[in-house]
This record gives C-alpha cells, structure tokens and sequence, in this order.
C-alpha cells in the first residue's frame, strides 16, 4: 500500500508530477469534479489543526468524494484508552484513504503498520508533515518559476518546526540551493537535519540569529511560528515567542521579487502590515495547498486501486 | 585472580573497560543458569584495560547489538578447551526490541505493545536512529 509519511517518500519526479497535476486543477477545476466520486477520506484529527483538516476536506469534496473524522482526540476512541493501531484497523474499513494528525512523532508509521488503505500524514508532532512541504513546493514552483538557483531563508523556529525539516530535505535535492538559517541558539536546526541534508550534500549554508542582516540576499523567506505546543516549559517558550517579527521596514531591505512563505497560522510574526505587499505568498500558499492535497489523493487512489 | 577456562562456550574479549554488565543486561544473559564470569579491568596490551565475559554455553548471541555497544569487542567460540572461530561484529542494519527510544514525544512512549525499532543510519559513527521518530539512538 502506498502511503506518504515523509515527504522523501516521494522522488522528485513524483513531486513534479503532483505539481503539474494541482496546477491542472487549479487551470481546469472542473474536470476533477468527479474524480473521486464514491470514495471516502477520513480525516482523523488526534490533535486539533482547522487548517490542515479542512483543507483535506475541502480537497476531498472538490473532487466529488465524502469525508468522515474527528477533529480532536477527546471526541474519539482514543479518549477511552485505543492505541492508534487499533483506530486505523478499524477506520480501515470504514474509507477509502485516510489522513491522520497525531501529537506522537512517528504515529503514522504505526498506522500504516495496521492500515488496508493508503495513510497521509497529516503531522506527527514536531517530526514530519509532507503535505504542508507540497503545499509550499507548489507555491515556490508557482511564484518564483524554478526550485533551482535559489536562497531559502528559514526564520524561526527551526528546532521543533516540522515543516522547516521536511522543506530542507526536500530542496536539498535540487541544484543550486544555497540555506540560510535564522533562529535563536536554542531553536536551531537539529544537527542531523543539517548534516544529513546540508553538509553531507555540499550545500552552501549560513547560519544567523539576525533576520535583517540576511534579508536582502534571499529569494524565499519561510516564516515559522514558534510553537506553544512543542515547549515543555512555559518560560522558555515565553522567552522566545517574539524573537522575530517580519515587518515593512524588514522587507524594505528585501528583493523585489523575493516570496515569503509561512506555513500558518501566524501568531505575530509576520505584521499584518506586511500582507498587502505583493511579496507576502502567504494566503495563496494556503490556498495552493487544497489544490496540491487534491493532487496526492487522487495519485494514492490511484496507485491503491491498481 | 584465576578464573576457569570453559570448555565448551563463548568469550567476549577487548570489551571497553566498564561496559560488561551492560552488555550482561542487554543480552539477557542474567536468563541463563550455564556459569557465566565477568571479569573488569583486566590487563589489555590493546587498550590497558578491558573486561571480558565468558558463558559456558553454546548460545545464539546477538552479536548486532553487542557491536552497537561496543565496536570493539571480539567473540571467539571455543570447543573442547580450543578457540575454534573467532567471530567479527558487524553493525545490523536494525535493532528491534533492545533499545528503548527515549524520546518522551514518540509514539512508542504511549502506544501499546510497540517493538522499539533502530535503523543505521550512519554505519561510520554506529549511529542509530529509532524508526518512529528519527531520534539518535544511545548505548
């Protein structure tokens, strides 16, 4: 059964496809109208993400599919004690592809252990979350034209953020990156993230604690919150919360044809001043992502039902 | 000091200084009743110091795991008072169900019944990683 549970599951060619196809979808909507008619995704939310979840849904729906789920752990069995490999055995039956977030790292790999149809991880912690590294492949391809010959700026918190790891592995296989790393000391990229995907590779990275002192040479910035959730003292993460906020005077300094990314929801990191600048890809990026969800049902339904 | 040779059995030789008892744990062997000696801090031309364990018995050992512990240790199989192999570790591509993930944010912290699972991801450095959650395994 084919599953994505780490964004490396896919080759790059397979990534190229699923753009090519959300970009179809985007250009021609209705011709996916039925796509999946008769077919049922369940969303099983462990933990709460309106995003993510209604994007799934949104994406099912457009295809002409059905959705079922819980949006929270408390409103399911796990509430009462069920390992998660029981609840996919027994949602197995129940749809026809499943989408499942859980607070475990790891916890989509312990569903697909027990699962009869295909898993999308959906998150898993702070370890992986692939559909959200396609939704911001998709939204690099669309504005800026090319994964090559790039400078990505990660700002934020690069430690616990999930979807910096997973985007790093990811355009680490194009030629040309070059990382530019932005954190607090404590909120640094893990080290083998870095080895495993930066040095072993040979690409070219620096490492930074100022945003505007690197601002002007990127042509991607992805944003990152830093999460509440991830911390398990309150101080630290009271300490840290606001160490960089992305404003007008900041983008000032900028390309003119940079992009920033941000995988939502923004707590105030970013200024609301920032959004009516044409740079800020934020919103699109968010709305892409539906298109490209889109995309990677219809590919595992596809490769399942072969 | 003097302990017996075995005559029929296995020595663990060159083990790091410090790390018998445990690899004595991680290998089970407190579940055998065959006569089993520990030696520490025995004189090593090698190394100084090494300990070495020897089992007098012919048992399958998980020679995987004891190279993730220590690289250096040598197995040597004796038969009638003689060595009759002498055995290199090579690291196991997994290592499932010895070593515990200790990451409190995985999946094997809640999760019933779950086999811990390492994968090498760095045969160079021995470094281990646990399948779930990608967290460095430690000895």
């Amino acid at each position: 059964m084919r599953n994505l549970i780490d964004i490396l599951d896919l080759s790059v060619e397979e990534i190229d496809e699923l753009i090519a196809v959300g970009n179809d979808i985007i250009d021609h909507p209705e011709k996916y109208r039925e796509a999946c008619k008769y077919k049922t995704l369940a969303t099983l939310f462990f933990e709460p993400s309106t995003r993510t979840r209604l994007s799934f849904e949104a994406a099912m729906l457009e295809l002409g599919g059905r959705v079922l789920g819980f949006s929270e752990a408390s409103s399911s069995s796990a509430a009462k004690g069920e390992s998660v490999a029981d609840t996919i055995a027994v949602v197995s039956g129940y749809a026809d592809i499943i989408a499942m977030r859980h607070p475990k790292e790891g916890a989509p790999i312990v569903g697909a252990s027990k699962a009869t149809v295909p898993i999308i991880n959906a998150g898993d912690g702070g370890h992986n979350h692939p559909t959200q590294t396609l939704t911001d492949l998709i939204t690099i391809k669309r504005e800026k034209g090319r994964f090559n010959d790039l400078t990505i700026g990660l700002c934020g918190d690069l430690k616990f953020g999930r979807t910096v790891h997973s985007l790093i592995a990811a355009m680490s296989r194009y030629p040309g990156v070059r990382f530019v790393l932005i954190s607090p000391e404590e909120l640094k990229v893990p080290s083998y993230v870095k080895n495993t995907y930066i040095k072993a590779k040979g690409i070219p990275y620096e490492q930074t604690t100022a945003l505007e002192n690197v601002i002007e040479k990127l042509d991607v910035l992805y944003m990152t919150r830093v999460q509440r959730e991830r911390f398990f003292n309150e101080e630290d993460y009271l300490r840290l919360k606001d160490c960089y906020v992305l404003t007008p005077e900041k983008m000032a300094m900028a390309k003119q044809d940079l992009i920033v990314l941000h995988p939502l929801p923004r707590v105030n990191e970013i200024s609301v001043a920032v959004d009516d600048d044409p740079r800020a890809c934020y919103f699109r990026q968010a709305r892409y992502g539906k298109f490209i969800r889109m995309a990677l049902i219809m590919k595992l339904l596809e490769e399942a039902n072969k | 000091m003097n302990i017996d040779s075995i005559i029929n059995g296995i020595v663990i030789d060159h083990i790091t200084a410090g790390k018998a008892m445990q690899i004595y744990n991680m290998l089970n062997l407190d579940k055998l009743d065959c006569q089993i000696a520990i030696i520490k801090n025995a004189a090593s031309n090698r190394n100084g110091r090494k300990d070495i364990i020897k089992i007098a018995s012919d048992i399958d050992l998980d020679l995987g795991i004891l190279a993730f512990i220590c690289p250096t240790a040598t197995i040597n199989i004796i038969r009638d008072g003689k060595v009759i192999e002498k055995r290199n570790l090579k690291l196991p591509e997994r290592i499932e169900g010895v070593l515990r993930c200790k990451n409190p944010r995985c999946i094997t912290t809640t999760e019933q019944e779950i086999r811990h699972i390492f994968i090498l991801t760095n045969p160079e450095t021995a470094e281990y990683r646990c399948m779930y959650c990608d967290t460095k395994a430690s000895n």
